[in-house]
């Protein structure tokens, strides 16, 4: 509003919306998951955290050298990195409208998404098929929980994507969907970078400790 | 007396059994026939009536955010009726546990009270009071039809009732947690706290969190995204500016003690070692990770208090507040200052002197803010047409009160100093202080200013003077005793006292707590006065106080749509800029409002929660399963539901709008 | 580009983004996996080149998957970001300078390293 127009007390002012247009259904929407994904990641921040203030108290247990399989790592984050590349597809796929190309990105990149938490979970099996369980050490309790909330968050990515999929079948590529495919790839994308500082500060860095 | 040993978990009953039931407290048992007892009657009253349809409709379900704003405050009172209760018992106790007497209160019972007392008076009665009165307002004063989520809205007052209902519950079934209102491991921890209490700490905290985290979201994104055009960020009112503020505190804060407590309770539940004394855990990392959270909340606590003061400072000086400009930087520096400043409830700990200067320092540096606001409040006084009415009578008992808490809070920020009074009744002072003279002491000033907009009629003046006499003298005499209580060594959380030199100050602080006690209960008949003669206070302008904010601008209580036809801002205090510019209420042209369903996921959602937090509690896991299964389910089959909104007909606005012009005429304005 | 005149404006991608931004992202990922399990430089030095490969890669990520511009819903998305950024800093770093000097002043020291609790 530009307050040099009414340096005049006389001059004729708009106080009124005589003409108004509503906010469009779910403008705020991009935003508030925005908001809520910035406060996921303090969640994350705080389990780095301990990670890094705890992740060197062994109690005499296994370290990060005796445990990690960087090859398996290695795969397992090719499989998150595909799962995103293919959602990209699925928003792609979004913008030209075409909602059976879109489910089977979204498909595809569920495939993906499971793969990596089947790895992970194996990596998990593992762990404790040793002795190394999360009781055993600090070290221990600040990896498996770090990692297991990211592998939860995807978990929950993977139901939200099925329902979503379903949805889109019922009701095609509407407004609210769109918006719901929009938050989703947020979502997606945002568990993508947390797992590089997982990947990075949990498995690289343990292995050069 | 410690309660027996819990049995070995049942696969159907898990922990819970008869014993939990506290049949050997009297009071407790007291306590219990009188709440079934009030709680059949109200359940009768409501049924004899017939307001089961109406309570479920218009407010249970509802998202209009004045009717969940209404609900908060009812949240918050209630609430703070139980914290009340805690601190007059602790207060009793303290002067009678004098010359070998051992007061009315076992350990076991009166370790519960004081982590009651501090768990319920921060979450359950500050948090709900705060959020209750942003949720009303601030649409308004944006010129805003409802919050950005409606439907998350109503799902955040549920999630918040729920965790006050688990720690309700374990008054009766079981026990609460005796740890102090943080709950430091590694008394925390599985193994000095083995019984069910820290248990529903846990679990009342996540509860209420979720619903904490998304209000927070909620009214940031409803700040940013629907303020009336015209109002840049710089023309917002400052109550907007400081909820804004402590909002974002919410968001950026509650994740962090959702984080903590989770971990503390793998700790206790799956047996990891993140606060264990071995293995390689660290107590003392808790203390760190929760006080990152914990010095933010004291700020999203008092913020939006000091966007009341300036609110009704300006209004009762009949001046535009002195220093907007400085007020909003003063409250951006304390909402990035808090983040900084954590370490100084830990100075003790052993950090060493590098970090308690840096943390010492920056502690007395957030001072300066705020000393820059209390100026900014005085000067907007000065040489004002100053008229006391309550709310500004508050807001002067909050300058003269939290001045000196706000001193005794420098002397702590002192290291070396803080080595003496760490832990001491200087500390519970001087924090009782800063609450009560600060937040209480606000939303006593904003529930005055504000009651005639919910409402359309003022409070009774003689019975709020009253409560208000009551209250100060009262926190005076309550507090003072414990500065020097606190100077003289004196630590907290104490049950009994060997040195019969100390007993008269109990004995006083005592009085004062007496002495609030009345001053609450001439609340509470300041607000049943009101209502019966609620017609002698009729207020129908809809602007009772020459009020400069939007939310001044519509009828009382507003309708439904906050705004017929939403208003064009110029000025910072745009309804003084409108009244004094002669601004005319649009009488025609009205049109359809497009406006959000109610729904009633939001109390089912958090009614299911409710119960998975009481299965984990009680380690009943097949209950813990079924209702986490039913909480994913309901909150799919809720996302199916796409049918959200409605509108209403330009028929029914222009009836509503007709009603108030004959109003408006009829009292001649 | 919104086919529904009501609907809400979604950053628009396009396929060259998500090229660009999978062919970096494998880069930057296979690199520090190539120098951690080759091990040819110190492990100080492999530390530092991760570290920046891990914030690289962040940055690619938030242009290239989740189109973050400074113009996005008004720069509230970057603020938002920036701030969050700010307060994860003040955490890790306090966190870690705290515990690290109460480590120093309060923990006698172990006799075997691997064991400081």
């Amino acid at each position: 509003m530009n307050t040099a127009t009414l340096a005049r007390d006389d001059a004729p002012v708009r106080f009124y919306e005589l003409d108004e247009h509503p906010h469009p259904e779910g403008h705020s929407t991009m935003l508030g998951f925005w908001i809520y994904l910035m406060s996921d990641c303090l969640i994350f921040a705080i389990l780095f955290a301990c990670y890094a203030v705890l992740g060197g108290n062994f109690a005499a247990g296994p370290g990060p050298r005796d445990l990690f399989d960087l090859d398996l790592i290695a795969l397992n984050t090719a499989m998150l990195l595909f799962s995103s590349i293919t959602y990209g597809f699925a928003m792609l796929s979004m913008q030209r409208n075409r909602l059976r190309q879109t489910q089977i990105w979204l498909g595809v990149t569920g495939l993906f998404g499971l793969a990596f938490l089947s790895i992970e979970l194996y990596e998990f099996q593992h762990l404790i098929h040793v002795g190394a369980t999360p009781q055993r050490s600090a070290f221990l309790s600040a990896f498996f929980t770090l990692v297991g909330t990211h592998g939860l968050h995807v978990t929950f990515g993977l139901v939200w994507l099925v329902t979503l999929i379903v949805q889109l079948g019922r009701h095609g590529l509407i407004a609210a969907n769109r918006r719901r495919v929009a938050c989703l790839s947020m979502f997606w994308h945002f568990l993508d970078v947390v797992w590089i500082g997982v990947f990075t500060l949990v498995y690289l860095m343990g292995m050069l400790r | 007396m410690t309660p027996p040993p819990l049995p070995a978990t049942d696969p159907i009953w898990g922990r819970l059994s008869l014993n939990a039931i506290p049949l050997h407290e009297p009071i407790l048992i007291a306590t219990f026939g009188a709440v079934v007892l009030g709680g059949l009657v109200m359940l009768a009253l409501i049924t004899k009536y017939r307001l089961w349809g109406w309570l479920w409709r218009e407010w249970f379900t509802t998202v209009d955010h004045k009717k969940i704003g209404i609900m908060y405050m009812i949240l918050g009172l209630v609430m703070f009726l139980r914290g009340f209760a805690d601190a007059i018992m602790m207060r009793l106790q303290q002067a009678m546990a004098f010359g070998g007497s051992e007061g009315y209160l076992n350990a076991h019972h009166y370790d519960q009270i004081f982590t009651a007392h501090g768990v319920i008076m921060i979450f359950f009665v500050a948090m709900p009071f705060i959020t209750g009165l942003m949720n009303y307002i601030v649409p308004l004063q944006i010129g805003a039809r409802d919050v950005s989520f409606p439907f998350l809205n109503n799902f955040s007052f549920w999630m918040t009732t729920a965790g006050a209902v688990l720690v309700m519950v374990s008054l009766f079934v079981g026990e609460f947690a005796q740890t102090g209102w943080l709950a430091y491991p590694p008394l925390s921890g599985i193994a000095y706290s083995p019984n069910v209490g820290v248990d529903y700490y846990i679990w009342a905290l996540q509860i209420a969190g979720v619903g904490t985290t998304l209000s927070g979201i909620n009214l940031i994104v409803t700040i940013l995204k629907l303020r009336a055009p015209g109002m840049g960020l710089m023309k917002m009112p400052v109550f907007t500016w400081t909820s804004l503020c402590a909002n974002i505190l919410i968001v950026a804060s509650f994740p962090v003690l959702t984080a903590v407590l989770a971990l503390l309770g793998l700790d206790r539940y799956a047996g990891t070692n993140f606060f264990t004394n071995d293995f390689g855990g660290s107590p003392m990392m808790y203390v760190n990770l929760i006080w990152i959270w914990g010095h933010p909340e004291v700020y999203i606590l008092i913020l939006p208090l000091f966007g009341v003061f300036s609110e009704v400072t300006s209004t009762f000086s009949g001046k535009r507040l002195f220093g907007y400009t400085s007020m909003v930087y003063a409250t951006v520096c304390i909402t990035i200052l808090s983040y900084l400043v954590w370490l100084h409830h830990f100075f003790t700990m052993g950090s060493g002197a590098s970090v308690n200067s840096f943390f010492g320092i920056t502690t007395m540096v957030i001072s300066i803010p705020t000393g820059a606001k209390l100026f900014n409040w005085l000067f907007t006084m000065y040489r004002g047409r100053i008229r006391f009415d309550l709310p500004m009578m508050w807001t002067i008992a909050f300058m003269l009160t939290f001045v000196v808490g706000g001193m005794t809070g420098v002397l702590l920020a002192v290291p070396p100093a803080d080595f003496v009074l760490h832990n001491s009744l200087f500390l519970i002072a001087h924090f009782h202080n800063v609450i009560i003279g600060g937040v209480l002491f606000g939303l006593f000033a904003a529930i005055n200013y504000w009651w005639p907009k919910a409402f359309g009629f003022k409070l009774d003046v003689f019975w709020g003077k009253v409560s208000f006499w009551c209250w100060v003298v009262g926190f005076w005499l309550a507090f003072m005793p414990l500065y020097i209580l606190g100077l003289m060594g004196v630590t907290r959380r104490m049950r009994v006292f060997d040195d019969p030199s100390l007993q008269i100050w109990f004995v006083v602080a005592g009085i004062g707590a007496a002495i609030i006690a009345v001053g609450i209960l001439a609340m509470l008949i300041q607000f049943a006065v009101s209502i019966w003669k609620r017609d002698q206070l009729r207020e129908t302008s809809g602007d009772p106080w020459n009020g400069r904010t939007l939310e001044w601008a519509t009828s009382s209580p507003p309708p439904d749509y906050n705004f017929a036809f939403t208003p064009v801002i110029h000025d910072l205090d745009a309804w003084h800029d409108m009244k004094r510019r002669g601004a005319e209420r649009p009488l025609t042209g009205f049109r359809d409002i497009h406006m959000p369903s109610n729904t009633g996921a939001g109390i089912i959602l958090a009614g299911i929660s409710t119960v998975l937090g009481f299965a984990l509690i009680w380690h009943i896991w097949w209950l813990a399963g079924l209702s986490l299964i039913s909480l994913i389910g309901g909150a799919i089959v809720h996302s199916f539901n796409y049918k959200r909104d409605f509108h209403i007909p330009a028929a029914t606005v222009a009836e509503v709008e007709d009603k108030r012009t004959r109003q408006l005429s009829a009292a001649g304005a | 580009m919104s086919h529904d005149h009501h609907a809400v404006e979604i950053p628009h991608a396009s396929m060259r983004d998500y090229a660009i931004g999978f062919v970096l992202s494998v880069i930057l990922t296979a690199i520090p996996f190539w120098l951690v399990m080759e091990k040819p430089f110190a492990a100080g030095v492999t530390a530092a080149i991760i570290m920046a490969f891990a914030v690289v890669q962040i940055v690619v990520h938030m242009i290239y998957f989740l189109h973050m511009t400074p113009r996005a819903e008004g720069g509230w998305s970057m603020t938002a970001l920036v701030f969050t950024i700010i307060v994860v800093l003040i955490m890790l770093a306090g966190s870690l300078w705290v515990m690290h000097h109460l480590n120093t002043n309060m923990m006698p020291m172990p006799h075997d390293v691997r064991q400081i609790p």
